[in-house]
């Protein structure tokens, strides 16, 4: 397992109006490994996840400064061509926000707009990332239908396929299991812990357990503040500050 | 007795007000068709459809409104086609490249929304200044031109409710998969607009081939069909206007026969509409 760190996140400070919400962060999250964003609800997880892809630029009341560099690049930069580095990575929500189109189009949809237009070319690489997510079995009579005909657990898996399909480096998954059965949860913990080979895999999520069954590396929030942050093991077994502590006991739920 | 009482006495109002409000548009909505049916259906003939009018059709003698069918066709058609290239544009604009300044989004809502409570009869005077000032003649032209900017703010303004129900989500969703605001816009966003997209144009093309004032001073009128954008022509509103002005019994019918045919190209476009627009319903995001 490699330790190069793939984003550096340097003194990020984050304001709505008058409220702190990111203060003074400064982490790095490591290449292909699982990184886990944990935290109670409100701890300012989710706009740490979106300031990775700048997703914050939606929102005109958020003020950002500070720098996040993505293989030495400054994601945060004016500069940065943001579509090339949103290509980098994939997101998952908490919700899936499957296209307004078919399944199939869902996938070509990344592809095409890369550039890549030849309809064998993209038969073979929707079948290969709907097989990647598992899903091809279950999709391949139906391709043209709408995808919102999906039920949510696949919804959430094709929303991961079309993700992979841009061909990112990372994937960025906000509580991606948070409104799915414990089955098709089960099936993307899987998922992510096989894709992270291959990929960096950052996932926000408030469930303790779930942290601790996919998580090679913890960033611990509260209160907008990274409280701790290191490998899984140490995180759990020998967590050093004491509000960590508190969280791990239970204490703040 | 008490709350219990109050609450059902509650439900019972606003019952009486919706089964109240309900009946009143449909009742009205019945009256109008059987009314212009009931007077116009015995004149309505083949002839009336086919035909442009001849000599002394305005005093009964043969003829039809042709003319008037083409001519209102044409002028609603090409509204709504340059309307709705200026319109889907602006709506997309504002909603997708300029959400983050919302003064000035709220700005151009603003005077879209004063625009559109503009009268149209002012609108016919405006186009009709121009018209002057350039030294135009009443024509095809004149007439698209009055009409598109009477219909821009309409569609404008229905397209931009539509756009703002999008889920922020999808937006986040196309824009994380490298997609520039354009394509968010125009691959992805409109088409989970695509029927309410499909409403707003609708909307626009029923004030279009319906409005009269608008249309009095720009396009004229004339017997015949145009064959060019530069000729004047007739349209079913003013063919309307004209002849149920008439002192002739007859004559006045065949108003409300052409009522009729206005009312039943509406009701052509409406379905139409419909069956486009439900294939993509299905595939909304909810």
């Amino acid at each position: 397992m490699g330790n190069e760190s793939k984003i550096k996140i340097d003194n990020l400070n984050l304001h709505i109006g008058k409220n702190h919400i990111l203060k003074n962060i400064h982490v790095s999250i490591p290449e292909r490994q699982l990184t886990v964003i944990l935290g109670p609800s409100g701890c300012g997880k989710t706009t740490l996840l979106k300031s990775l892809n700048r997703l914050t630029d939606l929102y005109p009341e958020m003020k950002i400064d500070g720098s996040i560099f993505l293989n030495e690049e400054d994601i945060l930069h004016s500069k940065t061509e943001i579509t090339l580095l949103r290509k980098k990575m994939g997101l998952l929500s908490q919700s899936p926000y499957p296209l307004p189109m078919s399944i199939y189009d869902n996938i070509a949809y990344g592809l095409r707009i890369s550039g890549r237009r030849k309809k064998k070319y993209l038969i073979k690489r929707v079948e290969h990332y709907l097989t990647q997510v598992s899903l091809w079995d279950e999709v391949k009579d139906r391709l043209k239908d709408s995808a919102s005909s999906l039920s949510i657990g696949q919804q959430q898996r094709l929303c991961l396929a079309r993700g992979l399909a841009v061909d990112p480096e990372i994937i960025l998954a906000d509580e991606p299991t948070s409104a799915l059965d414990p089955l098709s949860s089960k099936q993307i913990e899987e998922l992510f812990v096989k894709l992270k080979q291959r990929y960096t895999i950052v996932v926000v999520t408030h469930i303790l357990r779930q942290a601790r069954r996919i998580a090679d590396y913890v960033i611990f929030m509260y209160m907008g503040e990274v409280i701790e942050h290191g490998p899984a093991k140490d995180f759990f077994e020998n967590p050093k500050e004491e509000l960590t502590k508190e969280y791990l006991k239970g204490a703040f739920n | 007795m008490g709350r219990k009482f109050w609450k059902n006495t509650e439900v019972g109002v606003y019952r009486v007000l919706m089964f109240l409000a309900t009946s009143i548009i449909a009742i009205a909505l019945l009256l109008i068709i059987v009314s212009i049916l009931y007077k116009g259906l015995p004149s309505l003939n083949w002839q009336m459809l086919t035909q442009v009018p001849k000599g002394g059709y305005y005093f009964g003698k043969e003829g039809g409104i042709l003319n008037a069918i083409i001519g209102s066709l044409y002028l609603s058609f090409g509204a709504t086609i340059l309307s709705f290239i200026i319109s889907l544009p602006l709506a997309v604009y504002i909603n997708i490249h300029r959400a983050k300044q919302k003064r000035l989004v709220n700005t151009v809502r603003f005077l879209l929304d004063l625009l559109w409570g503009v009268p149209s009869i002012v609108y016919g005077a405006f186009g009709f200044t121009i018209m002057i000032y350039f030294g135009l003649r009443a024509s095809l032209l004149a007439g698209i031109i009055t009409v598109t900017l009477f219909i821009i703010p309409i569609m404008v303004r229905s397209m931009d409710e539509v756009f703002k129900t999008v889920p922020k989500g999808l937006i986040e969703a196309a824009l994380s998969l490298g997609s520039t605001r354009s394509e968010t816009s125009y691959k992805v966003l409109s088409r989970q607009c695509i029927p309410g997209i499909i409403t707003a144009i609708l909307l626009a093309f029923g004030r279009a081939i319906g409005d009269a004032a608008a249309i009095l001073f720009t396009t004229g009128y004339t017997d015949y069909i145009p064959t060019s954008l530069s000729q004047p022509t007739a349209t079913l509103p003013l063919s309307i206007f004209f002849q149920l002005g008439s002192p002739i019994p007859e004559v006045q019918n065949r108003a409300y026969a052409s009522a009729v045919v206005l009312t039943v190209i509406i009701l052509i476009i409406s379905i139409i509409s419909r069956i486009l627009s439900r294939k993509y319903y299905q595939e909304r995001i909810k």
